[in-house]
């Protein structure tokens, strides 16, 4: 016969103002098995814990049922309190009086009738529980970081410099990902460059850091502690060893006009091309679509087309041979620091609703560029040395318009989000403009000004009162090209007035979107995505750079539209939540998970087929001979989630659940 | 092909022209249009101005006048039609409220299965048909297409063609040999329904969009809506008078350009009907005089 003890809590007014607690706690004393029950205003307090702990030595319970709030607030508490007073923690449950009862009912006298309903319903189903162990699985205490922008930068930094050894993989030839492409960055106007590539160096010769560039992770394998990671190494067609950088290669190749994709085609690059002089790896890259080499065997030409590069390398790096390779690393936690692109307003669109903003001829107006180019331009490494030019005709635009909002919060686009960064950027481009450009005349059309951030919106002010840009609330409906300008024909609402500008130049901050390939990725690592592509963190307010799947982290823009320090704070975070894992040689985990009757299974394999994270492995048994007698089904304990869909699927029942097991679930049920 | 015809009040009067050369063009194509029986005015401007549900019964009965004839599709070359018409039946299918009021006026539930088409659908998707049946291809004329507010907007009415840079219209002239310049003014407003209530509105949009169309170079003005037309060509010279633009610019519908490469008759197309004569056009592409003595009195 059981000895069970039936805890009852008011939460203060929360469940005693609806429930007549003290009628529950009478009327479970009555249920067999139970040896004591009471009720208690709050016991989740420390005299309520007290009160069950001192039950527990006192009446030799073996089980304990706490009618109170959900678990997902209190098991913790209430199982660590069993726990201090010798009881396993598993033998103690809740029954949800609270946001199962009191909150959504009015009526006192038939609440209370349901109150008693779900202690009786724990009551029973306790019966059947069984003392459990937690787990314990041990942690390959290296990390792999993907993304080698400024976020996946700080939390490999972060992470190596706590002494543990990282892998990052960065799919682009260089790491510094868009924080390379700007020129200053706001609110304190510091030069991208200067503070990024230091990092970048940093990340390159750490001891603990093993970078991977021009490499994607092909898939991962495995659970949190113990993932096994394939990693796909692109040919650069350049051997990374030798090559020593010397840059011979890019002066002679003969195609030397292919619009570089890091200058936002506003510069050229060559065939053979680091992407900007500060990469780290400085190891140039072979664009085999671009290449005569390459082109030419495409077409069945028998004899090399062109082979300049190769004749000019020193240390013989080249080779045309090169084929992607692939490496697979074990690491017990990976960080996501994918990034985001920008929305491209042009004609070719991935979906129907991104096509659009025709009106403002993004593509036939040359000097219509967006925001991004723009900070090429404005970069002193960037196409024109820093100086603000058309594109068109090289001449400085005395006049420039900026446009905010283009796609962002815009719901016919599908991006009904803001961006976040664009009011910063666009004042900073203000500013930037105002120091470049004398007598230049930078005029904003803005929905509202968003700057929120320390020293933001004092950064607003001195683009407007200092720099003297004109801020005009509204949207401009068309751009025509009249001559050699461009004219802005919009709306300042404030006034109500229509307005008409001949500008030199006109910027587009376009939205923040998710990478494009993010829903492969993240197939790849089970964790979930909104529908903007952004990753989802396991919860807003309280886990926000952990991820449903155990031991993956998020950092950056990857997750939402971030600046850069909101990117290097999250990375940090994460990089913190990867160190606290690895502070353990073993990890502790719950274990309610499934479990497999060997004897009964019959190895039909339905549970390995429908499980979601994979954590059905296949098991030989033998006999004493050493004979296999058959196979059967074994659950991973790191890797299974205990979400039962094996249990149901299971022709001969013989995969159960830990803590929900058929029997527990009938004796509840039939309590009812 | 057969389609159901809803002509509406300017092509039976103020743009007969529009009609002529589009009852010769589909007549050209093999395309047979019936005429919807009993039609009503499509409540453009003055109906859907004074009251919505006004302006969504008046459409709502033709579509059902169109129904009971079993006609599946309604062609309405009138850009102010079209859009009257797709909008009701937007209205009849997103808005139950407005259904349910239409129902009980119309004492009959439309269905909303009825396709609607503008010249623009109907020529594009023949434009291969224009291509091969070309006898007179307009090689060397340069067109301005001009799609105004009411073609392809808006979009979740119209549902094709891009609302803010559309191109359905240069498709269908490119097919008649004529080369679509690139321009500014191709969907701004023409002034529309204010033609006698604001004239000097209507002037001043009207101008700018001739004037773009000059400064790009072209020859003409390819319009798909009669209120267009009207605006264009009856107030250009009121415009030119006062401004001294340049030369006169011929309003073409774009039936008409259709009509002359497929080497219909320009009287047929009704050619000599507009007030800006399009004889310089036609002397251009070295087509026939258009007779002064026919010209008659709308």
């Amino acid at each position: 016969m059981s000895r069970i003890g039936v805890f009852i809590c008011h939460c203060g007014e929360n469940i005693g103002r609806t429930v007549d607690c003290v009628r529950v706690a009478h009327n479970l004393e009555n249920v067999p098995g139970v040896v004591h029950s009471i009720d208690y205003k709050y016991m989740c307090s420390d005299p309520g814990q007290a009160l069950i702990k001192q039950a527990i030595r006192e009446l030799q319970l073996d089980g304990v049922v706490v009618g109170a709030c959900s678990p997902h607030m209190h098991e913790k508490t209430f199982r660590k309190a069993a726990a201090a007073a010798g009881l396993n923690p598993y033998l103690c449950e809740m029954a949800n009086l609270r946001e199962h009862c009191s909150w959504i009912h009015e009526d006192r006298e038939r609440a209370t009738d349901k109150a008693i309903g779900l202690a009786r319903f724990m009551v029973e189903k306790i019966k059947y529980n069984r003392p459990l162990a937690t787990i314990r699985i041990p942690v390959e205490r290296r990390a792999l970081v993907i993304g080698g922008g400024i976020a996946g930068i700080q939390a490999a930094l972060d992470i190596a410099d706590g002494g543990r050894e990282v892998i990052l993989v960065e799919k682009e030839p260089s790491i510094g990902g868009h924080m390379s492409q700007l020129s200053e960055t706001f609110p304190t106007l510091d030069c991208s460059q200067c503070i990024l590539t230091p990092r970048m160096v940093e990340v390159a010769q750490h001891p603990n850091i093993q970078l991977l560039a021009y490499s994607e992770v092909e898939s991962v394998e495995g659970y949190i502690g113990n993932f096994q990671v394939k990693i796909r190494r692109k040919a650069r067609s350049v051997d990374e060893i030798k090559c020593n950088g010397c840059g011979e290669c890019q002066k002679n190749c003969p195609n030397q006009k292919i619009p570089g994709e890091f200058d936002r085609g506003l510069g050229m690059r060559t065939a053979i091309y680091v992407p900007f002089p500060q990469a780290v790896p400085n190891i140039p890259v072979i664009d085999r679509a671009k290449c005569a080499f390459y082109r030419g065997k495409a077409k069945g030409v028998k004899k090399a087309v062109c082979g300049k590069c190769a004749e000019v390398c020193g240390p013989k790096a080249i080779d045309f041979d090169q084929q992607d390779s692939f490496v697979t690393e074990e690491v017990g936690a990976i960080v996501v620091a994918t990034g985001y692109q920008l929305y491209s307003i042009g004609k070719a669109q991935e979906s129907e609703t991104l096509r659009g903003y025709g009106e403002y001829g993004y593509g036939a107006i040359p000097d219509v560029i967006d925001g991004l180019q723009f900070e090429r331009l404005a970069s002193a490494s960037g196409p024109t040395g820093g100086k603000i030019l058309r594109p068109s005709d090289g001449k400085e635009p005395k006049t420039i318009v900026f446009l905010q909002c283009i796609g962002s919060r815009d719901r016919a686009k599908g991006i009904e989000y803001c961006s976040k960064i664009c009011c910063m950027y666009v004042a900073k481009h203000a500013i930037l403009y105002h120091h470049k450009v004398d007598h230049g005349r930078a005029i904003v059309f803005y929905l509202d000004i968003r700057a929120g951030g320390k020293g933001y919106d004092e950064f607003v002010r001195r683009a407007i009162e200092e720099s003297h840009a004109l801020y005009l609330r509204g949207r401009v409906s068309r751009l025509f090209r009249n001559g050699d300008t461009i004219c802005v024909h919009g709306v300042d609402t404030l006034s109500g007035e229509p307005v008409a500008i001949d500008a030199d130049m006109v910027v587009l901050a376009t939205a923040m979107r998710a990478q494009p390939d993010i829903a492969s990725l993240a197939q790849k690592l089970s964790i979930s995505y909104d529908r903007h592509g952004f990753l989802n963190e396991a919860h807003p307010k309280l886990r926000p750079v952990e991820t449903n799947t155990a031991g993956v982290y998020l950092a950056g823009a990857c997750q939402s539209p971030r600046d850069i320090p909101d990117s290097v704070a999250m990375a940090s975070a994460a990089a913190a939540k990867v160190l606290g894992l690895f502070s353990n040689e073993l990890l502790e985990r719950e274990p309610l998970i499934a479990r497999v009757d060997q004897l009964a299974c019959t190895g039909c394999f339905h549970c390995e087929r429908v499980c979601p994270y994979g954590a059905i492995e296949r098991k030989q048994l033998k006999d004493g001979k050493g004979r296999v007698i058959k196979i059967v089904a074994e659950v991973n304990q790191g890797v299974c989630q205990g979400c039962g869909t094996c249990q149901a699927t299971c022709p001969s029942k013989s995969v159960e659940l830990e803590g929900f097991t058929d029997e527990q679930v009938y004796a509840a049920v039939n309590a009812l | 092909m057969r389609l159901g015809y809803f002509p509406g009040c300017s092509l039976h009067g103020t743009a007969r022209e529009y009609e002529e050369s589009l009852k010769a063009v589909a007549a050209a194509l093999h395309i047979e249009l019936e005429e919807i029986r009993d039609w009503a005015c499509c409540g453009a401007t003055s109906a859907h101005a004074t009251s919505r549900t006004l302006g969504v019964a008046l459409p709502a009965r033709t579509l059902m006048q169109a129904e009971k004839q079993n006609l599946d599709r309604i062609f309405a070359p009138c850009a102010a039609c079209y859009n009257r018409l797709a909008s009701a039946q937007h209205a009849l299918a997103h808005d139950a409220t407005m259904a349910s009021q239409i129902r009980s006026i119309l004492d009959y539930s439309p269905k909303t299965s009825v396709s609607i088409i503008n010249i623009a659908q109907l020529l594009s998707a023949q434009a291969g048909e224009i291509q091969k049946n070309s006898k007179a291809p307009l090689n060397g004329l340069k067109i301005a297409c001009y799609y105004g507010c009411l073609l392809v907007r808006p979009p979740e009415v119209c549902k094709f063609d891009d609302p803010e840079a559309p191109n359905s219209l240069d498709h269908i002239v490119s097919a008649t040999g004529a080369a679509p310049v690139a321009w500014d003014m191709a969907l701004e407003c023409c002034g529309g329904g204010f033609s006698l209530s604001r004239t000097a509105s209507v002037v001043r949009l009207s101008r700018a969009i001739l004037k773009s169309a000059r400064s790009a170079g072209a020859h003409a003005l390819a319009v798909a809506c009669p209120m267009c037309h009207s605006n264009l060509d009856f107030r250009q010279q009121a415009i030119n008078k006062r401004n001294r633009d340049g030369e006169a610019m011929p309003i073409l519908f774009l039936s008409q350009l259709v009509g002359l490469s497929l080497g219909l008759d320009p009287i047929q197309l009704g050619l000599h009907r507009h007030f800006v004569s399009p004889q310089p056009l036609l002397d251009r592409i070295g087509m026939g005089k258009l007779q002064p003595e026919r010209r008659e009195q709308v």
